[in-house]
C-alpha cells in the first residue's frame, strides 16, 4: 500500500530503535565478557604478588603485599570493585608496571590502532575489489586465478608469511627494517617502510577471507530474479553488479568485514612478536606472563569492546543499507 | 497476411537445458509463429511448458545454464540471435521491453522506483533525467496509479503488488519499444487488482502501437488482452490461430483440456446431514488473533477480528478472501499454531486449548493442516513412506508389516502408484507431491482436515484431479473440509458453505447457492464480478469501477472494513457506525448497512461469473 | 461435448538408487578441483592414521650426523635442525594437527549444531540465554583466550582441544542457528508440530537433517581454522609440547633454516597449505554449499 510521509519518520524512529537495541544487548554482552574475563583471570595460577616478589620471599611477606594489594578478599567483592572502577573509567593500577593501568595502555593503544588502520585501509579495497571481480568474471579463468590466490593466502600461516617476508625484504633485498620501530618524529617515507612488512602479512591473512565473503554474498544476489530483470533492461553486468546488487549485498559484506578487522586487534600477537611492535596484543601476553591482572582484564576488555562496537557498526551499515529498515 | 509485414517472426527455435552428466535436454523444440505488427500474440501452457523461455529467447536471453541451441528470432529487420552481447544491450530495454512475472521481486529492493524506471533511458543518453522523470510520470498516470508525481520516489516495500506490476509496465514503456513482452504479468495478484491492471496495460500498449508477446497459463485472462492464441504443452506447440476460433473452436484436444479444468464443475454436494441437535463438529466463536504481544486483548499486527464460523460433520466450509485477508492465520489458530488473542474454537463441542502444549492426542489426531505448497510442505529429507508412516506410529502405534500395509493402501486411497513409497518426495511431480500431502493427513484418520489453499500452486488440469480426489474421499470417509482458497469458483465446485474475509473480518457467510446471484455483501460482488470470463470482449463490457472519492474522516476500528473499497457505500452512515449483521433470504449472512432490497437493486446489472 | 484426454502429471525422473551408484553419482558432479580437494583430504586423512606406522625412525632419534640435510635416500625429506628425520617428524605432526583439528571441529560443530537446534525448539529465553553466552564467547579474540587458558592450565593435548572447540562453537552455533530457524519455519515442520510431535523429534528428524549439508561445509571450514590456529599456538609456544610437534611447530622449529630453502621448513609448510587448500576446494565444490556467510579466523 501507499504511504507518506509519516510511515517514512516512522521508519526513522523504527531504525533508531533498532540500533538502540543492539547497543542495549552489546553493552550486556560487555557484561558478561567481564565476567568471563575476571573468572578466567581468576584461574591462573600464582598471583602478582608472588610474581613480584619471586621465588625467594618468605610467605609473610608474600601474604603482606598481597593483603596491601587486596588480593586476598573474596572473588565477588573484588570483581565488584573492579567493575565499579571500569565503568567509571579507572581500570586500576598495574601491579607489575606500578602505574595506573590506564597510562600503559595509552602507551600502547595508539600503535594498535595505527596498525589496524592502516591494514584495514590497504586491505579493505583490495578485498572488495577481488570479490566483485571474481564474482563479476565467476567460473572464468580469472576467477579461479583469485580464487587461488585467496586459498593460498588464508593457506598459509601468518607467521609463515612474516617470517618469509622478513627474508626477502630484508635480509636478501634489503629493502625494509626487520623490525618496526615506533618513534616520534620519524618521517612518512620512514614510517611507511616501517609498517609495511605488519600491514603486508595482516592483509594477507584478512584479505582473502573478505574477499571470499564478498564474492560469496554478490554471487548469491545474482541468482535474484532482479538481476534477470536488470540484464533484460540491456544493463551491462558491470553496472547490474556494482549499482544493482552491491547495495543488497552490504549487509553481509560488511558482517565478514567487521569479524575481519576485529581480527586486527587481538590477532594481530603474532605479527607484533615477529617485527617486535609495541601493540597492545603483545601487551596482554607480558601481562599473563607477569599475572598482572587489572592489566589482562583490561586488555581483555578493550578486544571484545572493539569487537562488539565492529559488530555494531556493521549492523547500523546494514540498517542504512535497507530502505526498509531506514524509513527514507 | 503476408510474411513481409509480420513485425516479429520466430522460426525453428531450440532452447536446452543442462541435464546430469554433461548431457542437454531440450525444452523447447520446433517453435514457430509470427506476430504481425501492433498485435498481441499469448503464448499459454501450463508450468514447464516453456512460455519464459521462448519469451526471453526473443530478446536473445536464456536463463543459467540454458542455451539457445537453434532456430531464428527476426524482430523488424534485426535477427536477434545473430548479435553480439553488446549490441543485444542495446535491443533491450529500447526496442524490446520486459515486464517481468512478479514484479515485487524483480525491482531493486534498495533503489527507488523513479532510478529504476529511467535508467535505461537515461544510460543510453536517449533523453535527460528530468525529461524522463517528465515522461514517467506521465505514463504512471496513465497506468491510473495513485499519486504519479510522487510514487517514482517509493521503494518496493512502500507498495502494493499492483502497484508494482502497473510501474514494471511503466518501466518498460519508457523507450517507446516496439516489442513488449509480458510474462504472467498478473499472476501474482488478486483478482479485484488484476482487473485494473489488464485495463491499464491494454490501454497502454494500444497507445504505444506496441506488439506484444503476453504469456500466461490463463485462458480467461488471456481471452481478454490477445488476439493470436499460442498453446504450448512440454516445448512444443499445441495449438496456434487466431483468438476467437483458439477460444470458441479448439482444434487441438490438449487445448480443450485445459479449458474444461479452467472452469471446474461444481461437485455434487453429499446428502446434507439433516440439521441434528448435536453441536457441529468445530466451531469457531468470535475469534480475535494475530501475531506480536497482545495487549489489551489485541495483538500487535491484528489479522482476524470477531469471526465466527462453524461446520457442521460431513459438510465443506469454503473460506474465500484476498491475499493477506487472514485465511492461512484461520487454519493455523484452529490447528493450534497461532494462539487467538480472544475467542474460543470448539471441536465436537469441546474448547481446544489455545496453543498445542494444552490439546490432546486424540484431538490432534482428529484435526490434520494440508498445506497450499507441497514443495514445502514435505520434508526432503524423508520418504513418501516414512512420512505417511510417521502418523500412523505417532497417532495409532502401527509398525513393521502393519505400518506398509496401511502405507500402501494409502498410496491406492490418493491414487498414487505403489513405487512411490521409496521415493525423496524432491523426484516426485507438484501433483503427486499434494497426494502425498494429503495421505499424510489421511493416515491420522481426521475428522476434519483445514486444506490451505490446496490447488493454488497447481495447473488448472493437476489441481482439477486434486479437486475429484478430495469429494472422493469425503465420500468414502465421511470427512469435513475447511477448504481455504482465494479463487471463488474452486471453492464453489467444492464447497457447501463459503465464509468470505475481508481484512480479517467475515463479511459474508452461507451456504453456497447464495453466492450465485444478487444480492451478495459488495465485497463479494466486486470479487465475483473480478473473474474474467473465457471470452473475448468481457474486460470491455466490465464498467470500470468508478473512482472513490477520499475518506473524509479517519477509519476507526468498528466501522465497516470495506468501506475505503466499496462502491455502495452511504456517506454518513458507513462512515459513522460499525455496519449490523442481517440475514439474507438466501440464508447468507452478511456485514453491512444496505438490506437485501436495496443489495439487490445495487447489483442487478450483474451476470454472474461462475454459473455452472 | 467434454475433452477426454486423460489427465497427465509428470513422470517420474530418477530410478531409485543403490548407495555405490549414489556415490559414484555425487563423484560426477563434482568438479574437478572438487576432485583434487578431496583426494588431498582423503590423503591427509590416512596420512594421520597411519603416519606413526608409516615413519621409518623415531620421533624424538637424532639420526642424521647433518642438519638441515636434502633429500637422500636414507632420509627421504632431509634432516631437521637438530638432525632428525624430517619425515618422521612431519608423519607424527601430520598425526597430531590432523587428529587435533578434527576432534575439535567435531566437536565445536556438534556443540554448535546442537545448541542450535535446542535454541530453536525451545521457548525464546532460552535461546537468549545461549545467544548471549555465545556472543560472549565470540567476542574474547582466540589467541587471547588460548594465552591465558594455557597460562592457567599448562599446555597438553586435551587442553588445546578444549581451547580450539570453546573458540568455534560460537561460529557454528550461529551459522547452525540461522539455518535451523528458517527450517523450523518450513511448512513441514509446522505441520510436525500440529501433529502434536515433541520437540526432540521435531529438531532430531525434522530439522536436522536438512541442515546437514550445510552444516558439513562450515565444518571444513571450522577445521581449516583450527590448523591455523594451532600453528599459530605453536608459534607461540604455546601448542603441542616438544618433544612432541604438530606441523605447525615444525615450521617454528626449523624456521632459521628459511634462508637456505631447507626441507625441514618447506615440507610442513607445504603439508599445512595442501591440507587446508585441499579443504576449501572440496568445501566450495560441494553441491548447494549454500550460506558460507561464515566468520573469520
Ligand atoms: N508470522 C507472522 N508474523 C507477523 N505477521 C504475519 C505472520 N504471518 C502472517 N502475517 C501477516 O498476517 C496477515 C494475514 O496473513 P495470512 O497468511 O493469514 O493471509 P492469507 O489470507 O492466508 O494470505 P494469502 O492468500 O497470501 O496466503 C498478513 O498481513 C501477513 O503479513
Ligand atoms: S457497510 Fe457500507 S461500506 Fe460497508 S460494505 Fe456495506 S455499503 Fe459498503
Ligand atoms: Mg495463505
Amino acid at each position: 500500500m501507499v504511504h507518506g510521509t509519516p510511515r517514512n519518520r516512522s521508519g526513522i524512529a523504527a531504525a533508531g530503535r533498532l540500533i538502540l537495541r543492539r547497543l542495549g544487548s552489546a553493552l550486556l554482552t560487555l557484561l558478561l565478557v567481564s565476567l568471563v574475563v575476571f573468572t578466567i583471570s581468576a584461574l591462573l595460577p600464582g598471583d602478582a604478588a608472588e610474581e613480584t616478589l619471586g621465588q625467594s620471599a618468605t610467605p609473610e611477606a608474600v601474604a603482606a603485599l598481597r593483603h596491601q594489594m587486596g588480593l586476598d578478599q573474596p572473588a565477588h567483592l573484588r570483581y565488584v570493585r573492579w567493575l565499579g572502577g571500569m565503568i567509571k573509567g579507572d581500570p586500576g593500577q598495574s601491579l607489575v608496571a606500578n602505574m595506573p593501568v590506564g597510562q600503559v595502555i595509552a602507551g600502547r593503544l595508539p600503535n594498535s590502532l595505527t596498525l589496524a588502520g592502516l591494514t584495514a585501509a590497504v586491505a579493505i579495497p583490495l578485498a572488495l575489489a577481488i570479490g566483485i571481480l571474481s564474482a563479476l568474471y565467476r567460473d572464468t579463468g580469472l576467477d579461479r586465478a583469485l580464487n587461488l590466490m585467496t586459498l593460498g593466502m588464508v593457506a598459509v600461516p601468518e607467521f609463515l608469511v612474516a617470517t618469509i617476508a622478513v627474508l626477502v625484504f630484508s635480509v636478501t633485498l634489503r629493502w625494509l627494517p626487520s623490525i618496526t620501530v615506533v618513534r616520534e618524529g620519524i618521517g612518512w617515507a620512514e614510517m611507511l617502510r616501517g609498517y609495511a612488512m605488519p600491514v603486508m602479512t595482516l592483509a594477507c591473512v584478512t584479505v582473502a577471507q573478505m574477499a571470499r565473503m564478498t564474492r560469496a554474498a554478490v554471487i548469491d544476489q545474482l541468482s535474484r530474479p532482479y538481476v534477470e530483470m536488470a540484464l533484460l533492461k540491456g544493463l551491462s553486468p558491470s553496472r547490474v553488479v556494482l549499482v544493482h546488487v552491491l547495495p543488497n549485498a552490504v549487509a553481509p559484506i560488511v558482517n565478514a568485514m567487521a569479524l575481519s578487522l576485529s581480527y586486527l586487534l587481538g590477532g594481530a600477537v603474532i605479527v607484533e612478536t615477529i617485527f617486535n611492535y609495541p601493540g597492545i596484543a603483545s601487551l596482554m601476553v607480558n601481562a599473563v606472563t607477569s599475572r598482572d591482572m587489572p592489566l589482562l582484564q583490561a586488555c581483555a576488555m578493550i578486544f571484545c569492546t572493539a569487537y562488539l562496537l565492529l559488530m555494531l557498526a556493521a549492523d547500523v551499515c546494514a540498517i542504512l543499507a535497507n530502505p526498509r529498515l531506514r524509513g527514507q | 497476411m503476408g510474411a513481409a509485414q509480420d513485425h516479429v517472426q520466430v522460426s525453428g527455435l531450440r532452447i536446452t537445458a543442462p541435464a546430469a552428466g554433461g548431457q542437454e535436454t531440450p525444452i523447447v523444440s520446433d517453435v514457430d509463429f509470427t506476430i504481425p505488427r501492433g498485435q498481441v500474440l499469448a503464448l499459454i501452457g501450463e508450468s514447464g511448458s516453456g512460455k519464459t523461455s521462448i519469451a526471453q529467447a526473443l530478446m536473445g536471453y536464456a536463463r543459467g545454464g540454458c542455451r539457445i541451441a537453434g532456430g531464428g528470432v527476426r524482430v523488424g529487420d534485426t535477427e536477434i540471435l545473430t548479435l553480439d552481447a553488446s549490441q543485444l544491450r542495446t535491443v533491450r530495454g529500447s526496442r524490446i521491453a520486459y515486464v517481468a512475472q512478479s514484479a515485487a521481486s524483480a525491482f531493486n529492493l534498495s533503489r527507488t522506483i523513479m532510478d529504476q524506471v529511467v535508467e535505461t533511458a537515461v544510460g543510453r543518453g536517449l533523453i535527460s533525467r528530468p525529461a524522463a522523470e517528465a515522461k514517467a510520470v506521465s505514463l504512471f498516470r496513465a497506468l491510473a496509479l495513485p499519486q504519479p508525481e510522487a510514487i517514482g520516489g517509493r521503494y518496493v516495500h512502500q507498495l502494493s503488488g499492483g502497484q508494482l506490476q502497473r510501474l514494471m509496465a511503466a518501466m518498460a514503456l519508457m523507450t517507446d519499444p516496439e516489442l513488449v513482452i509480458l510474462d504472467e504479468p498478473t499472476t501474482a495478484l488478486d483478482v479485484t487488482t488484476q482487473i485494473d491492471v489488464l485495463r491499464a496495460f491494454k490501454r497502454v500498449v494500444r497507445q504505444q502501437g506496441a506488439t506484444a508477446l503476453y504469456v500466461s497459463h490463463d485462458l480467461a485472462v488471456v481471452a481478454q488482452v490477445a488476439d493470436r492464441i499460442v498453446v504450448l504443452q512440454r516445448g512444443r506447440i499445441r495449438e496456434a490461430g487466431d483468438a476467437t476460433q483458439v477460444l470458441e473452436r479448439p482444434a487441438d484436444i490438449y487445448t480443450r483440456t485445459l479449458m474444461a479444468a479452467a472452469r471446474p464443475p461444481a461437485q455434487a454436494s453429499p446428502q446434507r446431514p439433516a440439521p441434528q441437535q448435536a453441536p457441529p463438529l468445530l466451531e469457531v466463536r468470535g475469534l480475535t488473533a494475530g501475531y506480536g504481544r497482545v495487549e489489551a486483548g489485541v495483538p500487535k499486527i491484528p489479522v482476524l477480528r470477531d469471526v465466527t464460523l462453524s461446520i457442521a460433520k460431513g459438510t465443506t466450509l469454503g473460506v474465500i478472501g484476498e491475499s493477506g485477508s487472514g485465511k492461512s492465520t484461520l487454519a493455523r489458530v484452529i490447528a493450534g499454531l497461532v494462539a487467538p488473542a480472544g475467542g474460543q474454537v470448539l471441536f465436537q463441542g469441546q474448547p481446544l486449548a489455545p496453543t498445542l502444549s494444552g490439546r490432546t492426542r486424540e484431538q490432534f489426531q482428529r484435526i490434520q493442516l494440508v498445506f497450499q505448497n507441497a514443495d514445502t510442505a514435505l520434508n526432503p529429507a524423508h520418504t513418501v513412506s516414512r512420512i505417511l508412516g510417521r502418523p500412523l506410529a505417532f497417532y495409532h502405534g502401527m509398525d513393521g508389516r502393519a505400518r506398509n500395509r496401511r502405507v500402501a493402501e494409502l498410496l491406492d486411497l490418493t491414487q498414487l502408484p505403489a513405487g512411490l513409497a521409496d521415493r525423496h518426495c524432491g523426484e516426485l511431480s507438484g501433483g503427486q507431491k499434494q497426494r502425498v500431502n494429503l495421505a499424510r493427513a489421511l493416515a491420522a484418520d481426521p475428522h476434519l482436515i483445514l486444506c490451505d489453499e490446496v490447488t493454488s500452486a497447481l495447473d488448472t488440469v493437476v489441481g482439477t484431479a486434486i479437486l475429484d480426489l478430495l469429494a472422493e474421499l469425503r465420500r468414502e470417509l465421511d470427512l469435513s473440509y475447511l477448504f481455504i482458497s482465494h479463487d471463488i469458483s474452486t471453492v464453489r465446485a467444492i464447497c457447501d458453505d463459503i465464509a468470505v474475509l475481508y481484512a480479517g473480518q467475515k463479511v459474508e457467510m452461507g451456504p453456497r447457492n447464495g453466492f450465485g446471484d444478487a444480492p451478495v455483501h459488495p465485497y463479494t460482488d466486486l470479487l465475483i464480478g473480478s473473474v474474467p470470463e473465457m471470452r473475448r470482449g468481457w474486460l470491455e463490457e466490465k464498467e470500470m469501477a468508478a473512482t472513490l472519492p477520499p475518506l473524509a474522516t479517519a477509519q476507526s476500528a468498528n466501522l465497516c472494513c470495506f468501506l475505503p473499497r466499496c462502491a455502495a457505500r452511504v456517506e454518513g452512515l458507513c462512515d459513522r457506525l460499525p455496519p449490523p449483521r442481517i440475514v439474507l433470504g438466501g440464508g447468507n449472512e452478511l456485514l453491512c448497512h444496505h438490506d437485501g432490497q436495496a443489495l439487490q437493486h445495487l447489483q442487478r446489472g450483474r451476470q454472474s461469473a461462475i454459473s455452472p | 461435448m467434454t475433452p477426454t484426454v486423460p489427465l497427465r502429471e509428470e513422470s517420474m525422473a530418477k530410478p531409485a538408487s543403490t548407495a555405490a551408484s549414489r556415490v559414484r553419482h555425487w563423484l560426477s558432479g563434482l568438479s574437478t578441483s572438487g576432485r583434487v580437494g578431496l583426494a588431498l583430504v582423503i590423503l591427509w586423512l590416512v596420512l594421520g592414521a597411519a603416519g606413526p606406522l608409516l615413519a621409518p625412525y623415531d620421533v624424538g632419534a637424532f639420526v642424521s650426523p647433518e642438519v638441515f640435510d636434502g633429500m637422500s635416500t636414507r632420509h627421504w625429506l632431509g634432516s631437521d635442525y637438530l638432525g632428525r628425520d624430517v619425515l618422521s617428524r612431519l608423519l607424527s605432526g601430520a598425526q597430531y594437527t590432523v587428529g587435533l583439528a578434527l576432534a575439535s571441529a567435531l566437536l565445536a560443530s556438534a556443540t554448535g549444531a546442537g545448541l542450535a537446534l535446542t535454541a530453536t525448539v525451545s521457548p525464546r529465553w532460552v535461546d537468549e540465554v545461549i545467544s548471549r553466552f555465545m556472543d560472549t564467547l565470540i567476542s574474547i579474540p582466540s589467541k587471547v583466550f588460548a594465552l591465558v587458558l594455557v597460562a592457567a592450565f599448562g599446555s597438553s593435548l586435551a587442553l588445546l582441544l578444549l581451547i580450539a572447540a570453546a573458540t568455534y562453537t560460537p561460529g557454528a552455533f550461529r551459522i547452525a542457528r540461522a539455518l535451523a530457524i528458517n527450517l523450523n519455519q518450513m511448512d513441514y515442520v509446522q505441520v510436525a508440530y500440529a501433529r502434536g510431535e515433541g520437540r526432540l523429534y521435531i529438531a532430531t528428524a525434522e530439522i536436522m537433517p536438512n541442515m546437514i549439508h550445510p552444516v558439513l561445509a562450515d565444518f571444513g571450514l571450522r577445521f581449516v581454522f583450527i590448523v591455523l590456529l594451532l600453528s599459530g599456538l605453536s608459534f607461540l609456544g604455546l601448542g603441542v609440547q616438544p618433544p612432541n610437534a604438530d606441523l605447525g611447530s615444525l615450521v617454528r622449529e626449523n624456521i632459521s633454516g628459511l634462508g637456505d630453502g631447507a626441507l625441514a621448513i618447506l615440507a610442513p609448510a607445504m603439508a599445512i597449505a595442501t591440507l587446508t587448500i585441499g579443504v576449501n576446494l572440496l568445501i566450495d565444490a560441494l553441491p548447494g554449499r549454500g550460506r558460507r556467510i561464515t566468520g573469520g579466523r
